[in-house]
Order: structure tokens, then sequence, then C-alpha cells
């Protein structure tokens, strides 16, 4: 049966833009490889990591959303593993209001992208700060 | 042996009506919980990173899960922490 898989893992901050680059396509291709379709990707870049990992405190985030069979997410998760540049990983299976939830993300982000082209690579732009953070 | 002194108030005592508690996700129909939103699960956690209980939050059961879901998936990111101090107060 296919499903909807949204994955997300963090690679080490010490590899260059363009190392980071190419483990991203790397998965990219085991994904189609295993016949995936990859419904929506994204690059959260270099973010600050709220604890250390194997002594890092920073790393780089991916997003990949897919549908596949289930038993591709065993495979995939085997490559993470194998490859010591991805320090954390997580996959999540999604349900229809996720996947809803998804949609409406990338629309707004799209709309988003449109009206600021500039500062699409600005990481910091990622988590909108919100006014009710400092709410006691 | 008290004395009972008469005072009278010219306005009435504002007697504090504690505001019913009800669950944000069921009133603003939100059906799914994102845990790569860290900003706005920090909402649930208290000051030390520790999850809030439901009676505090006023969250419905069925969602309360999903926050406790979420909140775990984004620990696991490192979205949000697991233990800290000053949560909210450094940013």
């Amino acid at each position: 049966m296919l499903n909807h898989y949204e994955t997300v893992f963090i690679m080490t901050p010490v590899l260059s833009d363009e190392q980071m680059k190419e483990t991203v396509k790397k998965f990219e291709k085991i994904l189609l490889d295993k016949g995936a379709e990859i419904v929506h990707q994204e690059n959260w870049g270099l973010r600050k990591l709220e604890y250390p990992i194997a002594k890092k405190t920073s790393g780089f985030y991916h997003l990949f959303e897919f549908v596949a069979e289930g038993s591709v997410v065993k495979e995939f998760e085997l490559q993470y593993r194998r490859d010591e540049k991805v320090m954390r990983y997580l996959t999540v299976a999604m349900d229809k209001h996720a996947i809803a939830y998804a949609e409406k993300r990338r629309n707004l982000r799209k709309e988003k992208a449109a009206a600021a082209p500039v500062a699409e690579e600005a990481p910091v732009a990622e988590q909108p700060a919100t006014e009710n953070t400092n709410n006691e | 042996m008290a004395q009972q002194t008469d005072i009278k108030y010219l306005t009435p005592i504002a007697v504090d009506i504690r505001k019913k508690k009800y669950c944000r996700f069921k009133k603003s129909g939100i059906k799914y919980i994102d845990y790569k939103d860290g900003e706005f699960l920090k909402k649930f956690v208290n000051e030390q990173g520790r999850i809030l209980p439901r009676r505090l939050t006023g969250t419905s059961l069925k969602y309360q899960k999903k926050v406790a879901q979420a909140v775990k998936r984004a620990r696991h990111l490192a979205l949000l922490p697991f233990v800290t101090d000053n949560l909210k107060s450094n940013n």
C-alpha cells in the first residue's frame, strides 16, 4: 500500500554548502531509486540545535515529503544510519490531516517566498517570531 | 470575641470569576499539530521544557495526546530542549 511519509534529517555543520547539497542529492536519488515519488522538499539551512548532538550545536536540516511503499522507509532509514554525515533523522507517516496541513504550509511558504524573494535563503526567517512567545 | 464590623462597599467586590478553560484546537478547528513548529509548541511546555498538563492548558484529551506526540518529536529533532532553564525568557 502506498503511504504518505515525511522525513526530516540533520546533517553535521562541518560540511560545506556544496557537500551538504551533495548529501541531499544522494538521499533524493536513493528515494527515487526505490520508487518513491517526492512530493515536496525543503531545506531549512543551518539551524541552531536546542541541545548539542555529538558535540555540535548546529546542523543542516532537510525535509522530504514522499509517497512510497512502507517497506521503502526501512531501507531508506538504513541509509541514514550508514551515512555518518547524518546526525539525526525522523520519518513520520502522515494521516489525512497531516497531508492537508503540509499542503497549506507549502502554499504559505510559496506566497512568502514570492513576497520576499531575497530572504529565501535566510534560515532565521524559518521560524517567524510570534507575539505570544512571552506569554506567562 | 471578634468584633463584627459592618463594612459597606460602594462598588460590588470583584469576586474573581474564573474564565472557563477551553480546548484551543477544538475551538479553532486545528486538526493537525506540527512537530516542526517549535515556537508554537513552546506554548505547551513550561520554563524547564516539560509538557504542561491538561489541567492547566485546558486542551482536550484527544489533542493533548497529539501535543505530547508533537513535543516529543520536536525534542528528537532538537527543535525543543529536553530540559533547560528559562526557556521562555531567553528569546
